[in-house]
């Protein structure tokens, strides 16, 4: 494969990050223009939704369609609306009138606490189980383990938050069942059972991957060699086995964060939490256009930055990746 | 991704063929089960004791009785009677999403991994895109801006599975594509369709099957978790994901009107799980000594 001197810049580094970051900004123009096109595919239109139950006269529908750019081009109204996007201005939320970032911007915090806590439960619980199950391989607490994921990968988000909810808040009152507290500590107390039950689906998943990993890295020579050197247990455990069975879950990284996204939805709307994923809900049913342009775009940015930066950071890692070659 | 589905479950069953005595009794339990689920989609309007949307006030959140097995909700129907209904928009909509993304994706996971080139290029650069897209949030945009209720988010769902099935059939056929037989039936002049079809897919139709039911039970938790929300099925329907959201607020009065559907959904889910996880050992190792 070397020799070529382009084809040693087509495999070097810079030439990966700089050509995931060109795909980068093509697909979030081209998921913007999606997003802006909504206003033309949904049924019924702007100004009827705008007008409501007010007059209509004319005049009135002419000064919001000026006010709205309705009277402009496509490709005009597109750059005047993808310019103020740019610089995260949505306009006016259709409902309440306030401006779409200010909203985003208040509710933004609460998803992010809850998603981050969840993540860290994900990959404490879904690695440390995972690694004790394939270590405890074929014994009761590995097929415990494993029956105990496949139940967590068949429970929805909501289902284990009403479980949790009435287990935890309700028979025991070990937990609150609503709110958001203040300060942190009263904050992570209060999401608590939220995250708990955002994280039980992604741990699952991490566990399966982390067990596989784990099966196939305790069964190579290099750890049967660091055994008969006479290592202890833990330490051929921790140094040797769980370092590499990590890098398959960095993989799995984007998936996690597709999981933990989609079950924050689930989760704010059953725990009456006011985050970005009710906002999403409440914006997809009441038809409120640019608060769901808004809220559209700013999660689908999250998940493209947060996917290169995994990738990047595979890439690095991993010298197979950057080549193109063709994995299983 | 094949290689994780094939997480051991320590049930047994490995090695015998295909017979029942081989079926490890809690998989027998997993097929019962979704036989039942099944039954009950289609005739479950018909053996419901009560109708699923009869009302009765003076009856109002009863806890189980022999009257009401599991109950009564917060307008007075039989939760039992709803469950019943229910399963049939629980599991129709799967069905139609497992079979149709089994067709689709073993096409063009076979296409994908046999051609390789630029059908394989564009194919996987559209799978990676729907891939890292998180699917109830798009299910959530389309059904809830554009409407089109339930047959339009089983159309998304399907279009956001096929990605999933596709990338599966392509790691197994790439396993496939070198070996001698393969070769062999290309140097004898066989088409390409032919190859893929005849001579690859069998090979790799227990990964293509294990794949199915996990499709199947992860488009079940799907569509209930969008019907939870609100949306895709109008209010009132008996739905299980629908029953859950609408009796959420009963949970601290009577606590069996919300949990009793969140449970039919997790067991079946489970159950879906179990029997994919199952195949994929049990036909993998048939395959291992072929």
């Amino acid at each position: 494969m070397t020799g070529r001197p382009p084809a040693r810049f087509r495999q070097s580094f810079a030439f990966y990050v700089l050509r995931r970051l060109v795909m980068l900004v093509i697909l979030l123009v081209a998921i913007s223009f999606v997003v802006f096109s909504f206003e033309y595919i949904t049924p019924g239109n702007v100004v009827d939704t705008l007008l409501g139950l007010s007059p209509r006269t004319p005049e009135t529908v002419a000064a919001l369609k000026h006010e709205y750019h309705l009277d402009e081009p496509f490709f005009t109204q597109y750059w005047i609306w993808a310019r103020d996007a740019a610089q995260l201005d949505f306009g006016n939320s259709l409902r309440t009138t306030i401006p779409v970032s200010d909203t985003l911007r208040s509710r933004l915090p609460t998803s992010l606490f809850l998603g981050g806590y969840a993540f860290v439960m994900t990959m404490i619980f879904g690695v440390l189980l995972g690694a004790v199950a394939a270590l405890k391989r074929r014994r009761l607490a590995d097929r415990g383990i494993v029956a105990g994921a496949i139940v967590g990968l068949s429970t929805p988000a909501f289902v284990s938050g009403i479980l949790l909810l009435w287990l935890l808040a309700i028979e025991v009152k070990a937990f609150p069942s609503f709110g958001l507290g203040s300060g942190f500590f009263d904050e992570l107390w209060h999401l608590t059972l939220p995250a708990l039950s955002l994280a039980l689906i992604s741990t699952a998943f991490v566990l399966k991957h982390a067990r596989a990993a784990m099966v196939s890295v305790l069964d190579q020579d290099y750890v049967t060699f660091a055994r008969a050197r006479g290592l202890s247990p833990r330490r051929v455990f921790f140094l040797y086995a769980v370092r590499n069975a990590l890098i398959p879950v960095v993989t799995i990284s984007g998936i996690i964060l597709a999981f933990l996204i989609t079950g924050a939805v689930l989760v704010e709307v059953t725990f009456s939490l006011s985050g970005i994923g009710s906002l999403l809900v409440q914006a997809a049913t009441t038809k409120d256009l640019p608060m769901l342009q808004g809220v559209v775009l700013v999660v689908a940015a999250t998940i493209m930055v947060a996917n290169l930066l995994v990738d990047l950071v595979y890439a690095a890692i991993d010298p197979r990746i950057r080549l193109g070659g063709r994995t299983a | 991704m094949s290689d994780v589905v094939a997480v051991e479950t320590g049930l047994g069953g490995i090695g015998t063929r295909g017979r029942l005595s081989s079926i490890p009794p809690v998989i027998l339990l997993c097929f019962l089960i979704i036989g039942g689920a099944v039954f009950v989609a289609i005739f479950g309007r018909l053996i419901a004791p009560y109708s699923p949307g009869q009302q009765n006030v003076a009856n109002v959140l009863q806890k189980a009785s022999a009257e009401h097995w599991l109950g009564t909700d917060a307008l007075g129907r039989d939760i039992l009677s709803r469950i019943l209904a229910g399963a049939r928009t629980a599991l129709v909509g799967p069905i139609v999403i497992a079979a149709a993304s089994m067709v689709i994706g073993n096409a063009l996971g076979l296409l994908a991994g046999y051609r390789g080139g630029r059908v394989e290029a564009v194919i996987m650069r559209w799978v990676d895109f729907m891939w890292a897209v998180p699917g109830l949030l798009i299910m959530i945009v389309v059904v809830g801006q554009f409407g089109g209720g339930y047959w339009m988010a089983v159309a998304v769902l399907l279009v956001l599975t096929i990605p999933f099935d596709t990338r599966v059939i392509r790691g197994a056929t790439l396993e496939q594509a070198p070996r001698p037989y393969v070769e062999a039936a290309r140097s004898l002049g066989v088409s390409d369709w032919r190859i893929m079809g005849l001579h690859i897919w069998p090979n790799v139709s227990h990964v293509a099957v294990a794949n199915t039911c996990l499709v199947f039970a992860s488009s079940l938790v799907a569509l209930s978790s969008l019907s939870y929300l609100g949306l895709g099925l109008s209010p009132g329907t008996p739905d299980w994901g629908l029953m859950v959201a609408e009796e959420r607020n009963d949970l601290f009065v009577s606590p069996i009107a919300p949990l009793a559907p969140a449970l039919a959904i997790v067991i079946t889910a489970t159950s879906l799980n179990l029997i994919g996880d199952w195949f994929y050992e049990r036909l993998s190792s048939r395959g291992a000594t072929r």
